[in-house]
């Protein structure tokens, strides 16, 4: 394990990766402008891999509550060149991004240097409508990364659910009635490992929380562009709005996630898993401590909360990779 | 000046077209019969005769997103489909013209499933109609060559700045043989300037927001805009075609529309597409036998041509119409090209009778015999506004 680790972190030893947050740049390229909610963590995710990537890169934002809050007419944040795309499109507009510029680099039309080419597509872009597209955009050879921003809903259409929500989340979609208690049904798409399994040449796919552990997330993203080829990132980003919590409260549920295993965090690097947060080993905290914060589950009964952390437990003591792959027991084989 | 002169498909022509302009980006999605193109310009590629990036999309839908992305950062971009295709891609369709992104798309006509036909259908060309879109209709592998050469001169116009598609009926013409002359690529390095978009090209040099959110603050001074371009590319085109003859000797009459016998005619036919080519034989036919006839064809339908159709029509007794599309409940129960070509001579001082003539949908041949018979019905004074020539009835 240790040798592992060490392979890692060595494959990075030139991404100049972040030792501690005072070591975290200060220029920003995502700054005054936007107009997020008190609280949002998306916004977090926006900054950090702006900041991450610098000057030298291109922009794309999916339709979502990142782009309608972000970027209204003539008070836009981005300091790096952006552009809109539409819902489905994350994958395909950082495609044509890198596509164009690297056959415009090849002729000798714009000068040879590393352009970062980033789309960020929210849960319900990436997750459900677009999940087509950043799949085609994991087969190509382009240096891309695509951020996956999941707040869990559609946080600006009025809080809808997506194929990424929590089991059992009041949404506008999924209210909770006198006759059906939970009409959230669906468990959470498990995305980021459900993408890099099933695109064996992805060099690196990882999930994160923007503020937990501090400087994680911004190396990640600093990993991503270093790997090569296309990459992949999955945020969990509480969203006071859509969560229904009170905004000082963002940076402890993203903890919550994390440590209590309804959100793994982990890369996967050439193939290899590295868990950021091995719950394994440590502790693994009661998933109500997360769910009880949230008027989402304000209509939780004590038979929800054990049914949520009954699925936590099997993701992390039954699954063949925990919290990853949902294969349990290895290989049934008849044996004659 | 010209490279070759050979038979080949309308499809292939436009692949010539596509490695003659130094395509840096085309994306391809498979779907009956637009789809040699894209075979074409991907046997250019591993044969080393045209040096692009090259996607096999995961959809129409993001086959023309990677087109317009790729011409967001500079790239010329190609990108096509047909029928149902190019209703997937729809979406994105809409914004690469609201962009106002130069991409070049041929839509190889084809019906909309179901019942899944891959004939010809001008529906799916017809629907970006108000989009954006200008949109040229080719009738030969000659034109569809011309035509995608001058789309490129016209769309990346700093003046429009608008998609261009290249429409072009299904087995009729991407699949037949004509004798087409390619020209070389120093002629079309003459005619057609690099495609620059100044200062709204994304580059981390150029740190701009593209499409930033607006709603009713701002969105009717950009459609506006937008109208102003579409307007503008009248002169943009008359201007390419007069250039691309200097350039090729290659000439047309005119850009928009092309007259047979119109001049003196009692009763005109106008159409698009390949079946231009058996109405004209017909018009020659029945000229012989003393009959006052002639045919219209359009050549480009957006912007659309309702000064050249007025000009041409202006001593015309009766007009027929040739749609191969249809538009169910439309006014009058008449199919799409009528509406506009009614709606251009309301403003003209002579009123013909204009009679629609459904025909050809899903692929079914239009005959000499059909084509024959629409002259007959408005000579002889017709009953209906509308007939569908050539259905079971």
């Amino acid at each position: 394990m240790t040798e592992q680790r060490a392979r890692n972190d060595d494959e990075f030893k030139d991404a100049g990766l972040y030792k501690g947050v005072h070591s975290v740049d200060l220029e920003e390229f995502y700054t005054s402008g936007h107009r997020t909610c008190q609280g949002c963590e998306s916004a977090l995710v926006m900054r950090g891999f702006a900041k991450v990537a610098g000057s030298r890169t291109v922009v794309t934002g999916a339709t979502g509550c990142m782009y309608v809050a972000n970027t209204s007419y003539m008070t836009t944040p981005w300091i790096v060149p952006w552009m809109h795309t539409q819902l489905a499109a994350g994958g395909a507009s950082a495609v044509g991004m890198a596509a164009g510029i690297k056959a415009l680099q090849r002729k000798g039309k714009i000068p040879k240097e590393k352009i970062n080419v980033i789309n960020f597509s929210g849960d319900l872009g990436a997750g459900d409508e677009g999940l087509g597209g950043i799949s085609g955009a994991l087969q190509t050879p382009y240096d891309l990364l695509i951020v996956i921003y999941d707040n869990e809903s559609a946080a600006n259409t009025d809080i809808q659910a997506s194929g990424l929500t929590t089991w059992g989340a009041q949404t506008t979609f999924t209210p909770s009635g006198s006759k059906e208690r939970i009409m959230q049904k669906r468990w959470k798409k498990n995305i980021a490992a459900m993408m890099a399994i099933g695109h064996p040449n992805v060099k690196y796919v990882a999930t994160a929380c923007a503020t937990f552990p501090a400087t994680d997330y911004l190396n990640k993203v600093k990993k991503a562009l270093a790997a090569g080829g296309p990459t992949l990132l999955h945020t969990i980003d509480p969203c006071p709005k859509g969560w229904d919590y009170h905004p000082r409260y963002s940076n402890i549920l993203g903890e919550l996630a994390v440590k209590t295993g309804i959100f793994a965090d982990y890369e996967i690097i050439n193939g290899r898993v590295k868990y950021t947060y091995d719950l394994r080993k440590r502790e693994r905290l009661p998933v109500k401590k997360y769910l009880e914060k949230q008027g989402r589950f304000s209509h939780f009964a004590e038979e929800d909360y054990d049914y949520v952390q009954s699925m936590v437990d099997e993701m992390w003591e039954e699954w063949e990779l925990p919290g990853i792959l949902p294969i349990k027991g290895g290989l049934s084989v008849e044996r004659e | 000046m010209f490279e070759m002169e050979e038979l080949m498909t309308g499809t292939d022509a436009v692949a010539h077209a596509v490695r003659l302009v130094d395509v840096d980006v085309f994306a391809a999605y498979p779907i009956r019969p637009y789809t040699g193109v894209m075979d074409r310009l991907a046997r250019f590629v591993a044969n080393g005769q045209l040096d692009a990036e090259y996607i096999i999309a995961d959809g129409e839908h993001s086959q023309f997103e990677i087109g317009k992305h790729a011409s967001s950062v500079g790239a010329r971009a190609f990108v096509g489909s047909s029928g149902t295709g190019w209703l997937y891609a729809m979406e994105a369709i809409g914004v690469t013209a609201t962009d106002r992104l130069p991409v070049v798309a041929l839509v190889g006509n084809r019906a909309l499933d179901d019942p899944g036909a891959f004939g010809v259908e001008h529906n799916d060309a017809l629907l970006v109609r108000d989009l954006g879109w200008l949109i040229a209709w080719a009738s030969t592998a000659q034109e569809a060559l011309d035509n995608t050469l001058i789309a490129y001169r016209v769309g990346e116009d700093p003046r429009v700045r608008m998609p261009v598609a290249i429409a072009m009926d299904g087995g009729y013409l991407t699949h037949s043989e004509h004798l087409v002359k390619v020209p070389s690529k120093e002629a079309v390095k003459k005619f057609l300037p690099p495609y620059s978009l100044g200062d709204r090209v994304l580059h981390p040099d150029n740190p701009i927001s593209i499409a930033p959110q607006a709603n009713e603050d701002w969105v009717m001074e950009i459609r506006r805009q937008n109208y102003e371009a579409a307007k503008r590319s009248r002169g943009v085109i008359i201007d390419a075609y007069r250039e691309y003859e200097s350039v090729l000797g290659i000439h047309y009459d005119n850009p928009f529309i092309e007259e047979l016998d119109v001049e003196d005619a009692d009763v005109v036919l106008i159409g698009m597409g390949s079946a231009s080519v058996v109405a004209r034989s017909v018009v020659r036919e029945m000229r012989n036998e003393g009959k006052r006839v002639g045919y219209l064809k359009l050549r480009w339908y957006r912007p659309f041509p309702s000064e050249e159709i007025r000009k041409s029509l202006k001593n015309v007794r009766s007009v027929g119409i040739l749609d191969r599309n249809f538009a169910m409940g439309a006014p009058d129960n008449q199919a799409i090209t009528s509406h506009d070509i009614k709606s251009s001579l309301y403003e003209s001082t002579n009123h013909p009778i204009v009679t629609d003539f459904i025909a050809g949908l899903g692929g079914r041949e239009i005959s000499r015999k059909e084509i024959r018979k629409m002259f007959n019905l408005m000579e002889s004074g017709r009953t209906e506004k509308v007939y569908w020539i050539g259905v079971r009835e």
